[in-house]
């Protein structure tokens, strides 16, 4: 009888697995498409879906992405573009954090919105789209304002959470949680042309540090509403930070902010105390 | 005493990028917010000196301040 590691061995064009040989895997064994792929990195191949990464990231940390877990708390502006990019890499199980639906406001910027979405849950249609791009990859839809109590037993089993709400005490909230239970937060904020990325850890206290003279919920956003590529861009960074925090490359954003000013093309690299 | 001010992002908006300006002895940070006419709770980060500070740190002569709205957007 062939097992699943022969199946995979046999069908893989040198080290890439094509993904007619998973789907295939999928119904002979009756296995999850996500034990497929994680029996084939073992094996030391390759999904074919993951080739052009392969100078970037290592099949080792092509696994190591897939054994990970992400919590994406907010759906909107930056979470989409996040949500959208974690699957693409192959972050096996993101946990998707937002209580709102979809207005006709969201569409300017939010890649999760369709006309075909207003009125949909967020947190659903990110679901779909997840399975849509990458069926490796499980999103948990958690349709709830963020909430210490409800929230919390979710980010205790992640590696990274990234913050991307719109709200500033819910964001204290999300660092309070994380320092608590010892899991970096990935924070982007965004007003207009106008942007910030930091990474905190327990400890860093990062966020209290940012949001010191605050005195309510918002900031300049408030007035200068977000367009549709200041989103895109700072999601972008915000997912680059939890690669390389999942993968253990590179050098984060920890002990310093970057703020971007997209109208004159400035980028700014902030310490923060430590 | 003369304070080098520089502003970010939206505070450039009908102001300016860098300046250098005049303040009295004892002046802090919260007085040239005020004196720009920017409202207290649009501020966000803070630099002193290349260090981050709170609006009631004290300014010396030949400080350089640099101040960034809040965003909170997501």
């Amino acid at each position: 009888m062939k097992t699943l590691e022969d199946f995979l061995a046999e069908g893989a064009k040198g080290d890439l697995l094509p993904w007619a040989v998973q789907a295939a895997a999928v119904e002979r064994f009756q296995r999850s498409c996500r034990h497929v792929e994680e029996t084939a990195l073992g094996l030391g191949l390759l999904p074919a879906r993951y080739q052009r990464n392969r100078k970037t990231i290592s099949i080792e940390q092509q696994r190591t992405l897939l054994q990970s877990q992400v919590a994406v708390i907010g759906c909107g502006g930056l979470g989409g573009y996040v949500i959208e990019q974690l699957a693409r890499l192959g972050v096996g199980t993101l946990v998707a954090v937002d209580p709102d639906v979809f207005e006709e406001h969201n569409l300017n910027r939010q890649i999760l919105s369709s006309m075909a979405a207003i009125g949909r849950p967020k947190v659903l249609m990110a679901e779909e789209r997840v399975a849509a791009i990458n069926p490796a990859v499980t999103l948990v839809p958690l349709c709830d304002r963020f909430e210490a109590s409800n929230v919390r037993p979710y980010l205790e089993k992640c590696q990274v959470v990234v913050d991307a709400v719109d709200t500033v005490s819910v964001r204290l909230a999300i660092s309070d949680v994380c320092e608590q239970i010892g899991v970096p937060l990935v924070h982007g904020a965004i007003a207009g042309w106008y942007g910030q990325i930091t990474t905190e850890y327990s400890g860093d206290r990062a966020l209290r540090a940012l949001y010191q003279h605050a005195s309510g919920d918002r900031g300049e956003e408030r007035s200068l509403g977000n367009p549709s590529f200041t989103p895109a861009v700072v999601a972008s960074l915000q997912s680059v930070e939890v690669c390389k925090i999942l993968i253990g490359v590179g050098t984060s954003l920890r002990h310093r902010v970057l703020t971007l000013d997209l109208l004159d093309m400035n980028f700014e690299e902030i310490s923060l105390p430590h | 005493m003369q304070i080098t001010v520089k502003l970010f992002a939206s505070f450039r908006v009908g102001r300016f990028l860098q300046a250098n300006k005049e303040f009295p002895s004892g002046s802090r940070v919260a007085d040239v917010v005020a004196a720009l006419d920017i409202a207290a709770p649009d501020i966000g980060i803070v630099m002193l000196d290349s260090r981050m500070a709170t609006a009631d740190a004290l300014l010396h002569d030949g400080a350089k301040l640099a101040l960034f709205p809040l965003l909170g957007g997501g």
